[in-house]
């Protein structure tokens, strides 16, 4: 393998960055707008509104900045930001910044575990599907790929509570600690991260078996692999050495492209598990309408999945020499 | 081939006509509530159990069926008809038309949906037309891109050069030739929208972010499940969700059908 293509690699993270300013701008500019048409009154948010009287309101939009147009919020908002001040959640009487420090960490742990879970049992499931296409195995894994997909997150979430910790009383139902114990150990957060990452891993799961199955599945047809048959070559050098080096590149390299169904299928799971990580936090943000929190959150959600696409355009340029890193 | 087909068809029936029909043909009060009979578990007088405050989960799961059928269809329509207007306008006029389009395009789907929905509901308080109104603006990209992609291809056909040399303008050129020959596929996507509208108005509401929560929803009805799924009552969760699965299983195989027969050269089995 000759050296990897580190200048024209590095030339285009660059562009991705420059190019991520202004999608980012744009979508917090769209936000704002959003809640500057809601019929919400930010006065309300977390204080004692409903029994305040109207000067009092007044006041409190005024300390806000509520009462002034949302385009001159929006600019003072992204200033602050850039100088690292994300304003305060109202709900959970904190500076946002530090919600995020203290839960996106939890958040990063469950989605990286889950998603590594997927992509390893995905391909075996994938690859041994691919196998023998028709066959028995193949077809029960399509069928099961296919129910688990249309199943929503939350009730196997749900389910998954009630059979492993209630019916089995083997694992805990939710939270990152046990009861009554304040101490965050690692003893005592892996029981509580087993099901909720399983669980994560088995609604991404679908898409990589089906792809998998897929790509390598005609990989299979294809001319090396038969050249390779030909050539009296196993069976198992075959589907490990041809089959599968062709098949699974592309597919690998699109899962950073998987970022926006990993944060759709964490809000949920994170939601049903009482997992205190962003997605979570997200959700109780936008319950009871927590502006500031709910926005940094939106923006944050954004740069991830920009960040995927541009993980999915670098794997991609390594796996495959004729796609130029130049052109993207 | 056949058989799926068939089978799909018949699925999709059975639950179109459950969620139209039933509730006329027997109209029972899906509210009703009857403390004596509470969390019963499923038996020959209620199919399904009880909820926890004795309402029959049949009845409710059917009704959560009709509801959440008419929220998914009206916002696969809402997105369709979105997503084409859009599609339309990038592919028929191209130029900057089309760049501006499609980075607007880029930068929706840069969003998670679900999130993206979840902040236009949480702006605009929960209820049906938000919900309509966040799978709209979340959905409709993948439609336009259809739409956009196939108005292009169809803009270097002879008969289009044909009507253009015709002295046809640009408006007709687009309505009388252009259109009529997406619509297939724009109809196609609208039919594959309905289970991932209904998944997406389901999980809403059980964020407690979607229809409001005495409304019988498939998703509400597994929001207030959750309570009781602790106490060891699984009836109240398994089966709203499963009334989610069959018809979203049913319109995958009734679509997948549809395009073998619109592109009968593509082999793949995979969804759009």
């Amino acid at each position: 393998m000759s050296a990897l293509p580190w200048g024209a690699m590095a030339r285009m993270t660059g562009r991705r960055l420059l190019a991520a300013v202004p999608v980012l701008a744009v979508v917090t500019f769209a936000v704002f707008a959003v809640a500057a048409a809601s019929p919400f009154d930010p006065a309300y948010a977390g204080s004692s509104g409903p029994v305040a009287g109207r000067d009092v309101l007044d006041q409190v939009r005024r300390n806000l900045g509520a009462d002034r147009p949302f385009a001159v919020r929006w600019w003072e908002w992204v200033t602050h930001a850039l100088a690292g001040d994300l304003g305060d959640s109202a709900t959970l009487r904190q500076p946002v910044s530090q919600v995020i420090g203290e839960r996106i960490g939890w958040s990063v742990l469950l989605c990286g575990v889950a998603f590594v879970l997927a992509v390893v049992a995905g391909t075996v499931l994938g690859v041994l599907a691919a196998r023998r296409r028709g066959g028995l195995f193949d077809k029960a894994v399509t069928a099961l790929s296919y129910m688990l997909e249309a199943a929503p997150p939350f009730w196997i979430g749900l389910l998954a509570v009630w059979l492993f910790a209630l019916r089995l009383d083997v694992l805990p139902a939710g939270g990152l600690t046990d009861t009554g114990s304040d101490a965050v150990t690692a003893g005592q957060v892996l029981p509580h991260l087993v099901l909720p990452a399983c669980v994560l891993a088995v609604t991404q799961l679908p898409w990589f078996v089906l792809y998998v199955r897929q790509g390598v599945g005609d990989a299979l047809a294809e001319d090396p692999v038969r050249g390779a048959r030909a050539r009296g070559l196993g069976e198992r050098t075959v589907l490990l050495g041809h089959a599968l080096r062709s098949g699974l590149l592309p597919v690998l390299t699109l899962i950073g492209s998987r970022v926006p169904e990993l944060i759709t299928g964490a809000l949920l799971v994170e939601t049903v598990f009482s997992w205190p990580g962003i997605a979570s936090a997200t959700v109780e943000a936008a319950t009871s309408v927590d502006f500031p929190l709910l926005a940094a959150l939106t923006v944050l959600a954004t740069a991830a999945v920009l960040l995927g696409n541009l993980l999915s355009d670098l794997l991609y340029g390594l796996a495959d020499p004729r796609v130029a890193h130049e052109g993207m | 081939m056949g058989d799926r087909l068939r089978l799909s068809a018949a699925l999709v029936a059975v639950v179109v006509l459950t969620a139209l029909v039933a509730p006329v043909a027997w109209p029972l009060d899906e509210q009703a509530v009857d403390l004596a009979a509470k969390l019963r578990p499923p038996s020959w007088a209620h199919p399904f159990g009880t909820d926890e405050v004795g309402r029959d989960l049949l009845l409710r799961c059917v009704h959560g069926l009709r509801v959440s059928l008419l929220v998914g269809v009206v916002a696969a329509l809402a997105a369709t008809v979105v997503g084409t207007a859009v599609g339309t306008l990038a592919g028929a006029l191209g130029g900057w038309a089309d760049r501006v389009v499609m980075r607007l395009v880029d930068l929706f789907s840069s969003v998670p949906h679900l999130l993206l929905g979840i902040f236009v509901v949480a702006m605009f308080r929960p209820g049906v037309w938000p919900v309509v109104a966040s799978v709209a603006v979340t959905h409709w990209l993948s439609t336009a891109r259809i739409v956009r992609a196939e108005l292009l291809s169809l803009r270097t056909r002879p008969y289009v050069d044909a009507a253009i040399s015709g002295g046809a303008s640009r408006w007709r050129v687009t309505v009388r030739h252009l259109l009529p020959a997406v619509l297939p596929r724009a109809g196609l996507a609208a039919v594959l929208m309905v289970p991932h509208a209904i998944w997406h108005e389901s999980a809403l509401s059980f964020l407690g972010l979607g229809l409001p929560a005495h409304t019988a929803s498939l998703g509400s009805m597994a929001q207030a499940a959750r309570g009781t799924l602790l106490a060891g009552q699984w009836w109240p969760t398994l089966f709203p969700g499963l009334f989610i699965i069959v018809p979203t299983l049913a319109v995958a195989g009734l679509a997948g059908a549809w395009r073998e027969r619109l592109d009968p050269r593509r082999r793949s089995e995979l969804a759009l």
